[in-house]
C-alpha cells in the first residue's frame, strides 16, 4: 500500500506539486497499479538471466565527427525566457 | 619512518574528467570545443534530450576510458552498459542524466602516490561513463539571486568518474594524488587539464569515531586541500565538543574556504536507475590488448627511463616527469645539449624561473636552452649570466646571444684563464706543495693544467705569470 506521504515524495522528486485530496487519490490508484504489476512477482525466476534490454544487439557506436548543431535562436524557440543567449530558469538554490 | 595518521583520516576521492580532447560529445556529433563560444550553440536534439532523439555512443568515449582504465592498472569489465540516473534539476534537460551503475567500464586498480612516509598505493574502486550536465549560472550573489541562467553547451561532453577507495590519510596525500591523476591523463592525450571544468571532485572525508561527510563542488586541486583541511578541523572539532559527525553532503565554498551542510531529501533509491533503453549494451573487453599495447610510456617508467638514459638525478627526473609537456621539452634539449647540464637547467632553472611567473613550459624555447646551455659548457658565459639571459629572454624577449651581447656578459680571455688557474691550483694540491717546497718542474705542470682548461686559448708565459702570482699569497 502507498502512503499518502510517499506520494508526496514522489511528486517532490518530480518538481510536480499535488494538493491533499489529490495525493489521497493517487495513493490508493497507484496501490492499485502496483498490486497489478506485483503479478510479476508471483512468477519463478531463479536462475534465468536478468533482461536488461529487449533487442539482441550489441556495440552499436558512432565515429567522432562532429556534425552541425542548432542554431541559437532554434535552441532558445521553446524556452519561457531567455537573456543573452542563457535559457533562463527561477533562482535554484 | 611510517604515518601514524593519529586522527585515523580517510580520504576517498571521486574525479571528474571530462575528455575535452575528443572531437565531439559522448552521445551526440556536437562540438566539444564550446569553451569561448557563445551559450547554446553547441547543441542539439539529442544533447537538449528533445522527444525523438536517439543517442548513439562515441566509439573515441569508450576507448578514452578504457586507456585511463588500463593506465591505473584496472580490469575491463566483460559486458556493461548505460544508466538513467533520474532527477529534475536544470543543469540536465532530459529529467535524467546517462551514467553507469552497475557495471563500470573499469574496476579493482591503483595508483602510487608519493605518500607521507615514501611510496604509497591508492586503490582505485572503479572508473565509470556518464554525461556531463549543464552549466548553471546564478544572476546576483546565490542568495540575492533574481534567477537563474544555463548554457547547455557543456551538458552531454563525456566525462569519466573515477572513484578511489578512502585510502588517503591527509590533505597533502589528496593533493599528490589529484596531481598525479592528472599527470597520467596528459600523459595519455585524453584531457586537456588546463581548460576551466576540466577536472572536478568530490571528496569523503572521515575521521576515527565519526562518519563519513562528502564534500562536493571543488574545482581546483589546491581547493581540494584547502576543503579536506577545512573538513578534518570541522569535524575534530565537533567531536571534541562531544558532537557527532554525521553522514551528509557538504558544499565547499571556495571563497570563503569552508564548507556548508546541503540539505538534500534525494536518497540514493531516489535515483530510480533503470538501463537507458535509447542505447544499447558494450561488450568491448576484447578491445582490451590493442589499447594496452597503445598506452603512450606513463610518468613512473618514463622517470625511470630519463635517470638510466640520460644519467641524470632521481630529483630531476621527477620534476622533469611530473609534467609531459616538461618531459618533451627536456628531451628535445638533452638529444642537442649535455643531458645532464640539460637536466639541471630545465628542472632546477628554467622550471624555478617559469613557475616564479606563473608561465608555462611553452613560453620558453627548446632552441634558446640549448643555446644558453651550450654558452656556459663552453665557458662562455658565467652560470650566473646564463640564469640573467634567461630572466632577461622571459621578462623582456630577445635571443640568447642578443641578451649576451647587449649585456657584455661573454666572459673575457682573462676571466677565463684566471678562474683556470684557481681551478688548478685548488685541484693539484701535491703539485702545489712540491713548487712551494722548492720544485721548479711542479709549476709546468700546473701550466700545463691551465692549458688543458682552457683548450689551449691561454697563453702559455701568461699562464706562469698568473700561477706565480697566485701561489705568492
Ligand atoms: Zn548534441
Amino acid at each position: 500500500m502507498i502512503t499518502k506521504d510517499e506520494v508526496e515524495h514522489v511528486g517532490w522528486l518530480a518538481r510536480i506539486e499535488i494538493d491533499d485530496a489529490d495525493a489521497e487519490d493517487y495513493a490508493v490508484k497507484l496501490s492499485s497499479v502496483l498490486d497489478y504489476f506485483g503479478q510479476l512477482d508471483e512468477v519463478d525466476t531463479e536462475g534465468v538471466e536478468p533482461t536488461y534490454h529487449v533487442a539482441d544487439v550489441m556495440n552499436i557506436f558512432r565515429e567522432d565527427v562532429v556534425t552541425p548543431s542548432l542554431d541559437q535562436k532554434d535552441v532558445l524557440a521553446n524556452t519561457a525566457a531567455e537573456k543573452d543567449g542563457y535559457i533562463k530558469a527561477p533562482r535554484i538554490i | 619512518m611510517v604515518y601514524d595518521n593519529p586522527d585515523g583520516v580517510m580520504i576517498g576521492l571521486e574525479v571528474h574528467v571530462q575528455l575535452n580532447k575528443l572531437n565531439t560529445k559522448m552521445f551526440c556529433g556536437c562540438s566539444t570545443k564550446y569553451h569561448d563560444a557563445e551559450p547554446n550553440t553547441h547543441v542539439c536534439p539529442v544533447c537538449l534530450g528533445l522527444p525523438g532523439a536517439l543517442p548513439v555512443i562515441n566509439r573515441k568515449s569508450v576507448e578514452a576510458a578504457m586507456k585511463i582504465g588500463l593506465a591505473l592498472n584496472c580490469e575491463i569489465v566483460e559486458q556493461t552498459q548505460f544508466h538513467r540516473k533520474n532527477y529534475y534539476y536544470p543543469d540536465l534537460p532530459k529529467g535524467f542524466q546517462t551514467t553507469q551503475y552497475d557495471f563500470p567500464i573499469v574496476s579493482g586498480g591503483k595508483v602510487v602516490i608519493e605518500g607521507e612516509d615514501g611510496e604509497h598505493v591508492v586503490r582505485i574502486t572503479r572508473a565509470h561513463m556518464e554525461e556531463d550536465p549543464g552549466r548553471l549560472m546564478h544572476m546576483g550573489t546565490i542568495e540575492k539571486s533574481k534567477g537563474t541562467l544555463i548554457d547547455y553547451n557543456r551538458s552531454g561532453m563525456s566525462l569519466i568518474e573515477i572513484v578511489s577507495e578512502p585510502d588517503m590519510r591527509s590533505p597533502k596525500e589528496a593533493r599528490r594524488y589529484l596531481d598525479k591523476l592528472r599527470n597520467i591523463l596528459e600523459y595519455l592525450d585524453v584531457f586537456d587539464g588546463s581548460l576551466e571544468g576540466s577536472m572536478r571532485v568530490d571528496s569523503n572525508v572521515s575521521i576515527m569515531g565519526g562518519q563519513r561527510v562528502e564534500v562536493k563542488n571543488i574545482s581546483s586541486h589546491k581547493g581540494a586541500e584547502r576543503a579536506i583541511l577545512f573538513e578534518i578541523m570541522r569535524q575534530k572539532n565537533l567531536l571534541r565538543r562531544g558532537g557527532k559527525v554525521v553522514l551528509e553532503t557538504r558544499h565547499f565554498d571556495e571563497a570563503r574556504g569552508v564548507t556548508i551542510s546541503m540539505r538534500t531529501k534525494e536518497e540514493e533509491h531516489d535515483y530510480r536507475y533503470f538501463p537507458e533503453p535509447d542505447l544499447v549494451p558494450m561488450r568491448v573487453s576484447d578491445w582490451g590488448p590493442a589499447i594496452q599495447e597503445s598506452l603512450p610510456e606513463l610518468p613512473d617508467t618514463k622517470r625511470e627511463r630519463f635517470i638510466s638514459q640520460y644519467g641524470i638525478t632521481g630529483m630531476h627526473a621527477k620534476a622533469l616527469t611530473s609534467d609531459i609537456r616538461v618531459a618533451d621539452f627536456f628531451e628535445i634539449v638533452a638529444s642537442k645539449a649535455d643531458p645532464r647540464a640539460a637536466g639541471t637547467w630545465v628542472a632546477d632553472v628554467l622550471r624555478g624561473e617559469l613557475n616564479y611567473r606563473n608561465l608555462a613550459i611553452t613560453s620558453f624555447t627548446t632552441e634558446d636552452i640549448i643555446e644558453i646551455i651550450g654558452l656556459v659548457v663552453e665557458e662562455k658565459i658565467t652560470e650566473k649570466s646564463a640564469v640573467d639571459v634567461i630572466r632577461t629572454i622571459l621578462d623582456v624577449g630577445g635571443s640568447p646571444m642578443d641578451v649576451v651581447k647587449e649585456k657584455g656578459l661573454l666572459k673575457v680571455e682573462g676571466d677565463i684563464v684566471t678562474q683556470a688557474v684557481s681551478e688548478s691550483i685548488v685541484e693539484n694540491e701535491e703539485a702545489v706543495q712540491d713548487y712551494l717546497g722548492g720544485t721548479e718542474k711542479s709549476l709546468n705542470f700546473l701550466v700545463g693544467q691551465v692549458m688543458k682548461k682552457t683548450k689551449g686559448r691561454a697563453d702559455a708565459r701568461q699562464a706562469r705569470e698568473l700561477l706565480i702570482a697566485a701561489l705568492k699569497d
